[in-house]
């Protein structure tokens, strides 16, 4: 029995709590990229480095909190940083729709014009990012490190595995969810949430009903800058911010963003948490939990990895080809290849 | 004669800078009538409402509604303007619900839109049924009846279909011919462009045949379809 | 080529003069090579892009394959490696590619849907065990061997020119393989599925020791050209270097990257013509036409996808060759010296720049882009020295923008791009 509770412990450990806010991660700049497909109708490659400058943003807010001696107890001062490291961003973004993208949307250019641009305006941000913050590790989280750590969970119940709940990763799931909660609210129950979606439907009908493509515009804008600096954030507290990492995510968030169904946030959501514990079962040394569950005989000697963790984003990059081959419109069916 | 509530007089344009496809061509009706316009295709039967809509470049000619010289007006500024238009095709919002998409009909609206929702049930009563459904799952004449319900949220003087029964059975044309009976009879003006001659021309107190961008026949739609040429060539005898 | 085009070139080699008097000839023969090898990946990227409007977005990977290619044929071969494990990995190998090429057949046959679905899972799954079980040992066997030295298998020990159409081959088979899978997708995807192909080659790459040792790197490739310290040791040489007025070791550096350029030359040379022939011909002007009306193209009876995956083929078989060109030149395998987006950016760039659709224009991107990229860091430098030099020495901000110059360069570049699509969109030679 004890060791049917560790299995379960070590899983919990090593693979369902870290797998879920990983999870939780990809989904918020999952949603920040459908949403720009689905109203502003391109793939923006310049979304991890504005996760960057988000974060980037926040955390030059935070540090002058703490030098001010305000902090937040056992939270992170960073959250009260959030709320201005996103209003930074949304200027940022506005201010490149109306400096870069604008020009395009008028002219109702390719999309593929489009995600050409959006590589350039990526290279510019990440630029600005490291010219601001230099390219070293920057640890900004402060407040409690543990909400439970290892040792405490053993004397608690006396089992061999350790369960650590790090706070950052209840404060990812928790502030995730809010965020998401107050997306869709925003979304389905006010007036501007829903022409947006009218707008993402069917544009021309949209424009005949007199909603206004400019302002629908903005605030898209003002959301994925809300949504990019949250994920960001949340992904740095738990890791570290380096200027180079969110480049890196961009693969692993587009590849959720398609599986769910590019333009349906609910699937953005979805692909998320598909993405993330795809990448972490698979890259998992199984080989604790199976001792545990399995006699002494059958016992494995090897690690038991599927894929060494180097291949992590290649399980996500697999799940995205595989999508696009069977079923290009995503599990919950979005806007169609 | 009184000025007729809507009136497109001697339009000659086309589609940006091309062709002319409408030659002259007059559209008018008189405030609660049903006009409907039909012809061969290509005749530039949608052209011509469309043109009447603002959606493309008149190079002459001028559109009035209700004695107002609206030629210079967009869409947008047209649907201020009492105008209400049902494109033939991509005429709901397909992952909204019903009222949803009622919702967004009334956009431009300020004021309290549930006594028109109201009214809209009233006259598609399986609208309110199926009024927290998808409106892409609905049936073809089911998604004909929001695309109307969507375009009537407005209160508008004049609604103008674009082939409003294309591609529904006829059961289903014969109840949408019905409700626009009834539109118009609560004093909406209709305009309205149909392939199925026949049936449009029985309910039409005006009738326009179109051929080649301009008026062939014009007359009310029992005189249409008394007309032996009118009968021969385009309503099959 | 038009006037204003050979003046666009004369330009060009001016800059590179330029360089040499003012930094040094060692630089500008640097910038030279560096700068003919991007005009070959600058032409790759143009036949896909300017030809069939395919954007790809994993470059660097068919780049990576080509380095492959130069340790592969070039290195001589592990012994012992081979003899410990070679032949049983070859054995998973084929075994891989034979479950690969199973489900692929299981998927065509016209069994019910569910049937085959499962019974293609089943094969996949239960194909991986069988693979793993046999690949890992011979693997851990070979990179056991020596692993400072060596711990993987080497290669043919040929001479590393033919490494170079090799490198083409062997990007034109992934090419294949990729195409096959994802040319029916539209622009955006393809770019990310590109995008996400090339991390994976390079990840291979980086972890897979047997083959290429990974991240310990593979020094010391052969080399087509001879080394400096043996035009050192040459006395004949010595001579003819000081009747130039040079001294041996500075004569040698030069030497040797003269030699190369001549080799890249020729071989730019030789693409760009067949490129050129290539445009001017039928099958060029078919391309081009279903570039501009695929639905008309297609309704002519053309098979579109057909046709995009020969100029997939084409274009990533020409980066292939740049890659092998490129490992060649810098003598070592450096997986992790690859950053697929970074420098796949870059090629874009050039081609941007240049004039997509236009092979010459992309040639000339394809320097000046170059030249640009290692010309930054210094003139930034320069500039924010000559900004900064009103403050006083102590000053943070000083010291933090002298630091940041050094970043100035991918923001550089990321402006130049969006500057030359908004104002310039055909580039500087624009297709005629």
């Amino acid at each position: 029995m004890t060791d049917i509770l560790n299995a379960i412990v070590a899983l919990s450990n090593f693979v369902l709590i870290p797998g879920a806010a990983y999870g939780a991660q990809l989904a918020l700049g999952a949603l920040g990229v459908t949403l720009i497909y689905g109203i502003l109708r391109f793939s923006n490659f310049a979304h991890g480095d504005t996760m960057a400058f988000g974060t980037m943003a926040t955390i030059l807010v935070t540090w002058g909190l703490q030098s001010m001696g305000i902090s937040f107890g056992f939270l992170p001062t960073a959250l009260i940083a959030l709320p201005v490291g996103i209003a930074i961003t949304g200027l940022l973004l506005l201010g490149t729709d109306r400096a870069v993208y604008r020009f395009y949307r008028k002219q109702k250019a390719a999309p593929v014009v489009l995600v050409i641009v959006s590589i350039g305006v990526m290279f510019v941000m990440n630029g600005l990012v490291r010219f601001i913050i230099g390219v070293g590790d920057v640890n900004f989280a402060d407040g409690a490190r543990f909400v439970i750590n290892a040792r405490q969970f053993r004397e608690m119940t006396g089992l061999d595995e350790g369960l650590a709940i790090r706070s950052t990763t209840l404060i990812t799931l928790i502030t995730a969810a809010i965020a998401v909660a107050l997306l869709f609210w925003f979304l389905n129950k006010t007036r501007t949430g829903k022409s947006m979606r009218a707008f993402s439907d069917n544009e021309d009908l949209a424009l005949l009903s007199g909603i206004n493509p400019e302002r629908v515009v903005a605030v898209t804008w003002l959301i994925v800058a809300a949504l990019a600096t949250t994920a960001g954030v949340l992904y740095g507290l738990d890791k570290s911010f380096k200027a180079f990492t969110y480049f890196q995510l961009l693969l692993p968030i587009f590849a959720a963003a398609i599986v769910g169904g590019l333009g349906n946030p609910l699937g953005a959501i979805a692909g998320g948490f598909v993405i993330a514990f795809s990448e972490v079962l698979v890259t998992y040394a199984w080989k604790k939990v199976l001792e545990y569950l399995l006699p002494e005989n059958l016992e494995p000697s090897s690690l038991v990895q599927l894929l060494s963790t180097d291949y992590k984003f290649a399980v996500s990059f697999a799940i995205l080809i595989i999508v696009l081959l069977f079923k290009p419109t995503g599990l919950f069916k979005g806007q169609s290849v | 004669m009184a000025e007729p509530h809507l009136i497109g007089e001697a339009m000659t344009g086309g589609y940006g800078r091309g062709a002319d496809i409408l030659q002259g061509c007059t559209l008018s009706v008189d405030k609660g009538q049903i006009a409907v316009i039909v012809g061969p295709n290509g005749a530039g039967k949608s052209t011509a409402m469309k043109a009447v809509f603002g959606m493309l470049n008149l190079r002459s000619g001028s559109v009035r509604i209700g004695g107002e010289d609206i030629t210079h007006l967009s869409p947008q500024d047209r649907v201020a303007k009492g105008m209400a238009f049902v494109p033939q095709t991509s005429n709901i919002f397909p992952s909204m619900t019903v009222e949803e998409n009622l919702e967004m009909g009334a956009f431009l609206r300020r004021d309290d839109i549930r006594p028109t929702i109201e009214q809209v049930y009233d006259l598609f009563p399986i609208l309110r049924d199926k009024r927290r459904q998808a409106a892409g799952e609905l049936s073809g004449g089911q998604r004909q009846q929001v695309a109307v319900g969507r375009a009537l949220m407005t209160q508008p003087s004049v609604l103008m279909l674009d082939e409003p029964t294309a591609g529904v059975s006829p059961i289903v044309m014969d109840e949408l011919f019905d409700r626009i009976i009834e539109v118009a009879r609560a004093g909406i003006t209709i305009l309205m462009v149909e392939q199925n001659a026949r049936q449009a021309l029985e309910i039409a107190d005006k009738g326009y045949v179109l051929v080649q961008g301009c008026n062939a026949y014009t007359g009310t739609g029992a005189e249409l379809m008394a007309d032996d040429e009118v009968r021969r060539t385009f309503l099959g005898g | 080529m038009t006037a204003r085009g050979y003046l666009l070139y004369a330009g060009m080699a001016l800059l590179i003069v330029l360089t040499g008097f003012v930094q040094g000839w060692n630089l500008a023969l640097t910038i030279l090579n560096m700068g003919l090898i991007s005009a070959i990946m600058s032409l790759g990227v143009n036949l896909q892009w300017g030809f069939a409007g395919l954007f790809n977005v994993g470059v660097m990977g068919f780049v990576a394959l080509g380095g492959l290619a130069a340790v592969l044929v070039s290195m001589p071969p592990v012994a012992e490696g081979w003899n410990a494990g070679g032949l049983r990995l070859l054995g998973a190998l084929a075994l891989g590619a034979a479950i690969l090429v199973a489900a692929v057949q299981v998927w065509k046959r016209k069994i019910g849907g569910r049937m085959r679905a499962l019974v293609m899972l089943a094969l996949l799954i239960g194909g991986f065990f069988l693979f793993r079980a046999s690949l890992d040992p011979a693997v851990n066997a070979i990179e056991a061997i020596n692993p400072s030295l060596s711990g993987y298998l080497g290669g043919l020990g040929l001479p590393i020119i033919i490494a170079w159409p090799v490198g083409g081959l062997l990007a034109a088979g992934a090419a294949w393989i990729i195409g096959k899978a994802a040319l029916g997708l539209r622009s955006d995807y393809l770019a990310i599925a590109t995008l996400g192909i090339a991390e994976i080659v390079i990840a291979v790459l980086k972890n897979e020791d047997w083959l290429s040792r990974g991240v310990k790197n593979v020094v010391g490739l052969p080399r087509p050209v001879p080394y400096e310290v043996e035009l050192q040791r040459d006395p004949g040489f010595v001579e003819a270097a000081a009747g130039y007025g040079l001294d041996p070791v500075t004569a040698s550096t030069l030497w040797v990257k003269i030699l190369y350029s001549g080799l890249f030359a020729v071989v730019l040379i030789a693409i760009l013509f067949l490129a050129q022939r290539a445009l001017a011909s039928p099958w060029g002007r078919m391309m081009r036409a279903i570039r501009d009306n695929e639905v008309a193209a297609a309704a002519m009876g053309k098979n579109v996808t057909a046709r995009h995956l020969q100029v997939f083929i084409l274009g990533s078989a020409v980066c292939g060759i740049a890659g092998a060109m490129m490992t060649t030149l810098d003598g070592q395998l450096t997986p992790g010296s690859y950053q697929p987006l970074r420098f796949t950016f870059l090629v874009w760039v050039m081609v941007i720049v240049g004039g997509s659709g236009n092979n010459y224009g992309a040639v000339l991107g394809g320097f000046l882009i170059w030249w640009l990229w290692v010309m930054v860091e210094p003139l930034g430098l320069w500039a924010m020295e000559l900004i900064t030099s009103g403050m006083s020495p102590d000053s943070w901000l000083r010291a933090h923008l002298t630091d940041s110059a050094a970043q100035m360069r991918l923001m550089t570049m990321g402006i130049i791009l969006l500057a030359v699509l908004r104002f310039s969109p055909k580039g500087l030679m624009p297709e005629r």
